[in-house]
C-alpha cells in the first residue's frame, strides 16, 4: 500500500512528533509513504478569503499527486476535508474545474478526477484494518486510560467522507485506540470543536472552547488525550499552560497523537515516535505503560 | 431600529452566487444551527440564525463589516444538523469572501493570505527548520512556492495582499 504524504503547514514545522510517529507506524504495517516536495499548504486558510484560491491550490496538489499517480494520505484533520472537498467538487462539476483548469494551466498543471484521499486514521480503520493491527501488537498498553478528541473535519460534513464513520456517534478512533489495550474514556460533548480556527479571531473564545473540552476529559481519570490533527493538538497542547494560567486552572494532560499511541503498541522505541516533543510530558504514561525511557 | 431604505434586497441572491452559497433561501429559521454552535454556547454575540436572517432580510452592510462573520469556526455541526441543507458554514464562507472583496477582512485572515501567498504555507520555512528535521530523521521540507504566489496574485482580491 502506497501514498503520497501530505504534511501540510502545521505539521513539518510544529508537529515534528505526529510525522515521525506516522511514518514509524506507518513501516510497521507495511505502508510506504513517498514525499513529493512539490507538496504546498492544502488551501484551507485563504478559504475564508476566497474560496477559489483555496479550491485552486487543493486542485494545484491533488494534480501533482495524479502526475506521480500517488493516491494521498493526509495527517491533518483541515487538509483532509480541503482536499476531499476540492477532489468532489471538481470532479462532479465540469464548469468549476475548467475554470479551475484554466488558472492550473498556467503552471503547468492539469486537475483529473480519480486522486484518493483519506487521512492516516482512516486508512488505519478502513485499508488496514483492526484484525491486522491487532496481529502486530508487541506491548499491552492495558494499563493506560485514554480519551479522544476526533477533531470536525475527520467526520463533518458527513456527506463529503461517504459516512465512513458515524458522524454523531463516531468509533473509529475508539477502535484504534481500543487495539493497543488501552481503556478510551468518554467524556461529556466529546465532538465538541477544539476553537482552533477562530483563536486568531478571538482568542478569548478560542481558548474557553478548549478549557471547556479539557475541563470534560479530566473529570474522569486519564492519562492522556489522543488527537489526530494538528491543529486540535495547538489548543489542547501547546495552548494548555496558557488556559492553565488564564482560567486559573490546572490539568497537567499530556496530549499524545494517535500514531504514538499505536507506535507504543506496536513496540516502537518511544525515542522515534517523537515523545520528548511532546510540550506536557507524558512521562508518567510511559512508566505506567512499562516503556523505558 | 431596521429602516428598509438601509436593506439591499439582491443581497441573497449576491451571497446564493457565491461559491456554497446557494441554499440560503431554504432557511425556515428553526436554529438548529444556533442550537447546535460550539462558537454560540460560549459567547452569544455569534448567532448562525441571526446572522442567516439578516442576510435575508438584505442587510448587507451591517452584516459585512460585523465582527461576528469572523467567528465561524467551521466546526461543519450546524451543516450536518440543518433540515433544510442550508450548508451554513459554507455560507459563512461566501459572506467573509464578499466582506475580503469589500475591503473588511478580518487582520487574521489577511496576515494567513499574506503567509500563504510569500511562501507557499502559513510559515517562513528556514534553514534551521530542515537542520531541526534533519536531527529527527525527518526528509527536507522546499522553503518557497513561486506558482502558489502567482495564483494568490491572479485570484485574492487586490487589496487583500496589500
Amino acid at each position: 500500500m502506497k501514498y503520497a504524504l501530505f504534511l501540510g503547514c502545521t505539521i513539518p514545522i510544529r508537529g515534528q512528533n505526529y510525522e515521525m510517529s506516522a511514518r514509524e507506524v506507518a513501516k510497521k504495517i507495511d505502508i510506504e509513504f513517498v514525499d513529493l516536495v512539490d507538496f504546498s499548504c492544502c488551501g484551507f486558510p485563504v478559504k475564508s478569503t476566497n474560496a477559489e484560491t483555496s479550491l485552486i491550490i487543493a486542485a494545484r496538489n491533488i494534480a501533482i499527486a495524479a502526475k506521480k499517480g500517488e493516491k494521498i494520505c493526509t495527517l491533518c484533520n483541515a487538509c483532509t476535508s480541503v482536499l476531499t472537498e476540492a477532489n468532489k467538487e471538481l470532479s462532479e462539476n465540469k464548469e468549476i474545474r475548467e475554470k479551475v483548469n484554466k488558472e492550473l494551466g498556467k503552471i503547468g498543471l492539469e486537475f483529473k478526477p480519480g486522486v484518493e484521499i483519506k487521512h492516516f486514521s482512516r486508512i488505519l480503520y478502513e485499508d488496514i484494518g483492526i484484525d491486522k493491527i491487532s496481529k502486530k501488537i508487541e506491548r499491552d498498553l492495558g494499563k493506560l486510560n485514554m480519551s479522544i478528541h476526533y477533531g470536525c473535519h475527520y467526520l463533518r460534513p458527513s456527506e463529503l467522507y461517504d459516512c465512513f464513520d458515524d458522524a454523531e456517534n463516531p468509533s473509529t478512533v475508539e477502535n484504534l485506540v481500543a487495539v493497543t489495550g488501552a481503556a478510551v474514556i468518554d467524556y461529556k460533548n466529546r465532538l465538541e470543536c477544539c476553537g482552533g480556527a477562530i483563536l486568531g479571531v478571538e482568542e478569548d473564545i478560542a481558548l474557553s472552547m478548549a478549557k471547556q473540552k479539557l475541563d470534560n476529559i479530566t473529570a474522569n481519570k486519564v492519562d492522556a488525550l489522543v488527537t489526530i490533527c494538528p491543529f486540535c493538538s495547538i489548543m489542547y497542547e501547546d495552548n494548555q499552560r496558557k488556559i492553565e494560567s488564564k482560567f486559573n486552572v490546572e490539568y497537567n494532560l499530556p496530549v499524545l497523537y494517535y500514531p504514538q499511541v499505536l507506535g507504543l503498541a506496536l513496540g516502537i522505541d518511544q525515542k522515534k515516535l517523537g515523545f520528548r516533543l511532546n510540550k506536557i510530558k507524558a512521562n508518567a504514561l510511559l512508566e505506567k505503560a512499562g516503556v523505558e525511557i | 431600529m431596521i429602516d428598509s431604505k438601509d436593506l439591499d434586497p439582491n443581497f441573497k441572491y449576491e451571497v446564493a452566487a457565491e461559491i456554497g452559497g446557494a441554499n440560503i433561501n431554504r432557511c425556515f429559521a428553526c436554529g438548529t444551527c444556533t442550537v447546535g454552535c460550539p462558537v454560540r454556547e460560549i459567547d452569544e454575540k455569534y448567532n448562525p440564525r441571526k446572522i442567516i436572517r439578516m442576510v435575508l432580510l438584505g442587510m448587507r452592510e451591517r452584516v459585512l463589516k460585523s465582527d461576528f462573520i469572523w467567528l465561524c469556526s467551521t466546526c461543519y455541526t450546524c451543516y450536518d444538523h440543518c433540515p433544510q441543507d442550508v450548508q451554513l458554514t459554507s455560507i459563512m464562507t461566501a459572506l467573509k469572501n464578499i466582506a475580503a472583496r469589500e475591503g473588511y477582512i478580518h487582520p487574521s485572515f489577511k496576515e494567513q493570505a499574506r503567509l500563504v501567498s510569500k511562501f507557499g504555507r502559513l510559515y517562513e520555512v528556514e534553514d534551521f527548520d530542515n537542520k531541526k528535521r534533519e536531527k529527527f530523521g525527518l526528509p527536507p521540507i522546499k522553503k518557497n512556492f513561486d506558482d502558489i504566489t502567482k495564483i494568490t496574485k491572479d485570484t485574492l482580491p487586490k487589496e487583500v495582499l496589500q
